[in-house]
């Protein structure tokens, strides 16, 4: 009987295995191997026609620290984190709330609201270049009737980097709406009554009783948002090309520009390492702190 | 007070709408008009197919297309056969070290493909698949958030149903393949529009492997008729992004519900 049981139970695990190994193999091949690849390269001097590549230690690393563009494209990321997340969170929060309310149009202002989330980051930048050109762009254009000069935003290092922001608020703030939307939808009806009897104003009703129960959301949101702050750059090629002076340069576009333009796969590979680490924190607080009420089974 | 306070949000709530639409309304307009009519705003000028047409020819629209078509589709079914069987291994199958590996693969939805670019480009290279659309997609095959996706549609699946079908003497991979996917249907569906949606307007990653026009997808393309280099104006580029975005698009306005539901279901879980 027990030979029966432990027959069985090998070949639950010889199913599972097989059953896991297209999986398995693909994440080594892209995921896990390229991630201990690219620490190995960060140790290593570049291979030029007449230096082999030799052991540099955290030569790379401290190389760096020491380059100004490096502390630049790391200053604007944080600018770009600190200012997508908090206001495209507020942004989709307003939409989810009124998206959710007996307000007429409703059809109309849902899909206005989550359209820019279909579209490639590619095509919102060639439409977001019409507002933002110098002379004729549409920005310019509404400046002029009140008689504001012609502003170049893409290409002053003031405004170049917000202008790049202001796409990415306009592109995910619709994809965040529908977690809110989700979530207000699982808010029982009982609660607005309650306020409702106690004399409660909307506005009270917003702040004392939603916003707080919205806040898991909130959270998973945020956790997104960040990951979006290093992943969203596409428009960047469009728009800025990291310029003028790198003002508008992300760490991502940093990494693909010095590995395939300026060819320096160990200094790419160094700075790959340094945002895999922060992700990894990210992923730690994730998985400790916000997931202790959540359950994965 | 009340009555004023709701509607000065109802307006709120357009004026954001139409801020929000903004963009695209514009870039339509201008793609349907000169580029001296689209920068002057001169609302009575005459609509004109013109700017499709030099778009049209300045590049192998059919051919990027295709390739996007093709793309989204190979990565698709990649994705439903890799993260099906890993995703009932985990639901449903005991055996040692199970837990560990599924540690693994949640490590997988912080590594993400777009920062391994440098290593990844080299994996392709050396697998001979630079330049080809399976090199563009196979990085996204074994989605780490497929895998959970289907790990908890299958969990959700009645116990009694497995049993029943083991009795009847199915097989496992009968059980999976008559049981578990037909009714993880939804699951399939929302996975696929947002994977469809996620691929077709991935361009960092087909930016780095391909090199070709007959590789290239739609968003690569439409990067190098756009650049400035080109010197292609600005109701061309507009005519071009909206022919680019217009499948996904009607596909969206007509299916709204069913995407908007998509995105929740993948999302929330």
């Amino acid at each position: 009987m027990s030979d029966i049981v432990a027959n069985e139970r090998r070949r639950q695990a010889l199913y599972g295995w097989i059953m896991l190994s297209p999986a398995a193999i693909l994440l080594t091949t892209f995921a896990f191997y390229p991630s201990l690849a690219t620490f190995w390269t960060s140790l290593f001097s570049r291979e030029t026609r007449r230096r082999p590549s030799e052991f540099k230690g955290i030569g790379n690393y401290t190389d760096l620290f020491a380059d100004p563009t490096f502390l630049k494209v790391v200053t604007n990321n944080l600018i770009y984190a600190f200012s997508t997340i908090p206001i495209s969170i507020i942004i989709a929060l307003a939409m989810a709330l009124w998206a959710n309310s007996k307000i007429p149009a409703r059809g109309f202002i849902r899909t206005a609201y989550f359209t820019p989330t279909v579209l490639p980051m590619i095509a919102a930048a060639n439409l977001w270049l019409f507002f933002y050109t110098p002379g004729f762009g549409v920005l310019d254009q509404i400046g002029g009737f009140f008689g504001i000069p012609s502003i170049n935003w893409l290409g002053q290092p003031q405004t170049a980097l917000w202008s790049v922001i202001i796409v990415t608020i306009w592109k995910e703030a619709g994809f965040f709406m529908i977690f809110y939307l989700a979530a207000l939808q699982t808010i029982p009806e009982d609660l607005k009554e309650a306020a409702d009897i106690e004399g409660c104003s909307r506005w009270t009703y917003t702040r004392r009783v939603i916003i707080p129960l919205l806040m898991p959301t909130t959270l998973f949101i945020m956790v997104n948002a960040l990951i979006n702050s290093v992943k969203l750059i596409d428009h960047l090629f469009i728009l800025t090309k990291g310029g003028p002076n790198d003002a508008s340069k992300l760490v991502l576009y940093y990494i693909w520009e010095m590995a395939f333009a300026f060819f320096d796969a160990p200094h790419a590979a160094a700075l790959t390492i340094l945002v895999l680490a922060v992700l990894g924190v990210v992923a730690g607080i994730k998985f400790t702190i916000l997931d202790k009420r959540t359950h994965y089974q | 007070m009340k009555l004023f306070s709701k509607n000065i949000e109802a307006i709120g709530a357009i004026i954001l709408a139409i801020v929000w639409v903004s963009p695209l309304l514009f870039a339509f307009w201008a793609a349907f008009h000169s580029t001296s009519d689209a920068v002057n705003f001169n609302i009575s000028s005459p609509w004109t197919l013109s700017n499709f047409q030099t778009a049209w020819v300045g590049a192998p629209w059919l051919q990027y297309f295709s390739n996007t078509f093709l793309l989204v589709t190979v990565i698709l079914i990649g994705q439903f056969f890799v993260t099906t069987l890993a995703g009932f291994a985990f639901a449903q199958i005991q055996f040692p070290g199970r837990d560990f590996v599924f540690i693994l693969v949640l490590m997988q939805l912080f590594i993400l493909p777009e920062v391994l670019i440098v290593e990844n480009y080299v994996m392709v290279s050396r697998l001979g698949l630079f330049d080809t659309i399976l090199g563009v997609g196979m990085p996204y095959m074994a989605s780490a958030f497929g895998i959970f996706l289907m790990r908890q549609a299958f969990k959700g699946i009645p116990k009694e149903l497995h049993e029943a079908a083991r009795v009847e003497g199915c097989t496992w991979l009968g059980i999976l393949w008559r049981v578990y996917v037909p009714l993880a249907r939804p699951t399939y569906i929302a996975y696929a529009l947002v994977s469809v949606s996620t691929h077709w307007n991935n361009f960092l990653w087909p930016l780095i492997v391909t090199n070709s026009p007959e590789t290239r997808p739609l968003t690569v393309g439409l990067s190098i008729f756009g650049a400035p280099e080109n010197g292609v104006d600005i109701s061309v580029i507009s005519a071009a992004t909206m022919m680019s975005v217009a499948p996904l698009l009607i596909a969206f306005l007509v299916f709204q519900k069913q995407f908007v539901q998509a995105f929740l279901r993948t999302g929330i879980k």
